[in-house]
C-alpha cells in the first residue's frame, strides 16, 4: 500500500470540521454554502467566495476596513458569524457600481483623492454608503463623529470627508 | 478561535434549556464583544447558543408609562427611537457616545450589559488576571492602570465596566428582566452590576442560567436637564477615563432631583444616592455641584497612573451639572465642551 500524502496525514490528524448549510445573497447573488460555526462573514466572503474587496485590517472591530453592508446595515463583518447571518443580504465594494458605471462615493472618492494606500477604502465607502442611508449626518462634525469608527492609516480624512459631504450635498446620487 | 458546536435557540425557555444544560455554553446575540474575546482565547465557550432570531427586537410602552426595550434591540435602534430621543435624551446621547456606527448597528441592549472589561491584562492570556483566570493575581493594580477604577476596586481587581449605555440606565433608575429556569426576575440596574470584591470572575448578579428580556425605564426621563459628558483620550471611538450621566428634575430655580451617575471609574456604573440628596432643594451653583461630588467621589483611590481621574471626575461631575442644569447637553457630534 502506498504511504498516505501528507495533506492525508494532516487531514488525519485535524478531522474536516461539521460545516452548517448557510445560504448568504451577496450583491444579488444567492450563494450556497457549508462552514465551519467558527467562520465569520469576513472569512467567508474572502476565503469561500472570494470576494477579497472587502479588507481584513485588525480583525477585532477596531478598524472598520471590514464594512459590508448587511441587509442594508453597515456591521463589521470580521465580528459577525457567518452561521448567525443565514437568509441575510449582504452588499460588499463589489457590489456598490452598477455595472461599468461606479457608485457616485466611489466617484467622490476618486474625485476628491480620498485615499493613498487603498486598503481602508472598501470599508470607508461601504460605510459612507450606510451613513447616507441612515440620514442622521447633517454637518461636518456629524460626518466625522459618524465615520469614526473607520480608521485610516494614511491620514486622508480630510478628503474623504470632502467625498461623502459631496455625496450628501447631491442627494447621495451619482453627480454626473 | 477555538472550535465550538453552534445551535439556535427557538424561544426564550429553549434558550434557558440549552444553557443549562452545558456549562461551557455562551448565548450569541451581536457577538461584538464575545467574537473579539474569542479570537483572543479569553473566552473558550464550547457552545454557542444564537438567541438573534428571538422575538425580543421590540420597544414598547409599559403600563406605568415607562419604555420597555426588548434585550435583542440593536443598540443603534434603541438610540434614533423617537420615544427615546424625546424622553430619555440621556440614554440616546450615551449610546451615540460609544462605540461606532457599525459596532451600535450590531450590538444588542442586553449585551451591552454584559460586556466584560477592556483592561489590558484581562485580555492578554499572557499576563495574570483574576477576573480571567481566579487566584492568579492581578497585573493592573502594579501594572498599567491609567485606564483603571478609582472607586469600588478590590485587591483583586481594579477593572473598569467599559459601557456607555449603562452609566445612562444606571442614572435612569432602569430595571433588568431576566429568564431563568426559576421563572422572570426583575433585577434594579444598581443590582445588576457587581463590584469585584474576591470574585471579579463575575461581573453581574444574573444567574448562569439567566438570559436578559429586556430592560424596563421608569416614566421620568430627566429630558429637559441632563447630559452625558464623556471624557477619553480620543474625541471618538475611544473607551471613557471618566463619564458623567446626570439627570436633574429643576423647580423654580432650584434642584428638586438630582440623578448622578459615573462611567470608567468602578467595577459597575458609579451612583451614591446620599450625594444626590446633597442637591435637593438647593439652587443650581458650582459651590452644591463641587459638595455633590466630592460626596460621589469620597474613598477615591488611585493605583498610580490613574491618579489623575479623582480630579479629572471631580471636574467632570461639576461641569456635567451645570451643562443639565443650564439645558445645554453635551453634544456627541460638535466635542467642544459646553
Amino acid at each position: 500500500m502506498a504511504p498516505k500524502s501528507a495533506a492525508a496525514q494532516r487531514t488525519e490528524k485535524f478531522p474536516a470540521p461539521a460545516t452548517i448549510a448557510v445560504t448568504l445573497t451577496v450583491n444579488g447573488v444567492a450563494h450556497k454554502l457549508a462552514l465551519a460555526p467558527w467562520t465569520t462573514l469576513l472569512d467567508a466572503l474572502r476565503e469561500h467566495l472570494d470576494l477579497t474587496g472587502t479588507k481584513k485590517g485588525c480583525d477585532h472591530g477596531q478598524c472598520g476596513a471590514c464594512t459590508v453592508l448587511l441587509d442594508g446595515r453597515r456591521i463589521n463583518s470580521c465580528l459577525t458569524l457567518a452561521v448567525m447571518k443565514d437568509g441575510a443580504q449582504v452588499t460588499t465594494i463589489e457590489g456598490l457600481a452598477d455595472g461599468p458605471v461606479l457608485h457616485a462615493l466611489q466617484r467622490a472618492f476618486i474625485e476628491h483623492d480620498a485615499f493613498q494606500c487603498g486598503y481602508c477604502t472598501p470599508g470607508q465607502i461601504c460605510s459612507a454608503a450606510g451613513l447616507i442611508a441612515e440620514g442622521r449626518a447633517r454637518t461636518a462634525d456629524d460626518i466625522r463623529e459618524l465615520m469614526s469608527g473607520n480608521i485610516c492609516r494614511c491620514g486622508a480624512y480630510p478628503n474623504i470627508l470632502a467625498a461623502i459631504e459631496q455625496v450628501i450635498a447631491n442627494g447621495g446620487r451619482a453627480q454626473r | 478561535m477555538n472550535q465550538f458546536a453552534y445551535s439556535r435557540a427557538t424561544d426564550v425557555a429553549d434558550a434557558v434549556r440549552q444553557i443549562a444544560a452545558d456549562q461551557g455554553a455562551k448565548f450569541i446575540a451581536g457577538g461584538t464583544n464575545l467574537i473579539d474575546l474569542m479570537k483572543e482565547n479569553v473566552e473558550r465557550p464550547t457552545r454557542l447558543i444564537d438567541i438573534s432570531r428571538l422575538p425580543l427586537h421590540k420597544i414598547e410602552e409599559t403600563r406605568d408609562g415607562g419604555l420597555r426595550i426588548g434585550a435583542l434591540v440593536p443598540n443603534t435602534d434603541v438610540a434614533y427611537f423617537p420615544d427615546v430621543e424625546q424622553r430619555y435624551p440621556l440614554l440616546s446621547s450615551a449610546i451615540l457616545a460609544g462605540a461606532s456606527a457599525q459596532l451600535r448597528n450590531m450590538a444588542s441592549t442586553g449585551g451591552n450589559l454584559l460586556q466584560r472589561t477592556r483592561c489590558l491584562y484581562f485580555y492578554d492570556t499572557a499576563t495574570p488576571c483574576n477576573k480571567r483566570a481566579p487566584g492568579s493575581g492581578c497585573g493592573a493594580l502594579t501594572g498599567h492602570n491609567r485606564m483603571h477604577a478609582i472607586l469600588g476596586a478590590s485587591e483583586a481587581c481594579i477593572a473598569t465596566h467599559p459601557s456607555d449605555m449603562c452609566v445612562a440606565l444606571a442614572a435612569l433608575d432602569a430595571t433588568v428582566v431576566a429568564v431563568g429556569g426559576g421563572g422572570e426576575r426583575r433585577i434594579a440596574f444598581a443590582d445588576f452590576h457587581r463590584l469585584p470584591g474576591d470574585a471579579p470572575e463575575r461581573d453581574t448578579t444574573l444567574a448562569p442560567d439567566e438570559i436578559i428580556t429586556g430592560i424596563e425605564l421608569p416614566p421620568q426621563g430627566f429630558a429637559e436637564n441632563y447630559t452625558y459628558l464623556k471624557i477619553r483620550d480620543r474625541l471618538s471611538y475611544a473607551f471613557a477615563l471618566v463619564s458623567v450621566a446626570v439627570g436633574l428634575r429643576l423647580e423654580r430655580e432650584k434642584i428638586a432631583q438630582a440623578r448622578i451617575a459615573l462611567g470608567g471609574v468602578a467595577h459597575r456604573p458609579w451612583r451614591l444616592p446620599e450625594a444626590e440628596s446633597l442637591l435637593a432643594g438647593k439652587p443650581a451653583t458650582a459651590d452644591n455641584f463641587a459638595r455633590a461630588a466630592d460626596r460621589l467621589l469620597r474613598g477615591a483611590r488611585g493605583f498610580g497612573h490613574n491618579d489623575f481621574k479623582i480630579g479629572l471626575a471631580k471636574r467632570a461631575i461639576v461641569r456635567a451639572l451645570g451643562q443639565a442644569a443650564g439645558a445645554t447637553p453635551q453634544s456627541q457630534s460638535d466635542k467642544r465642551i459646553a
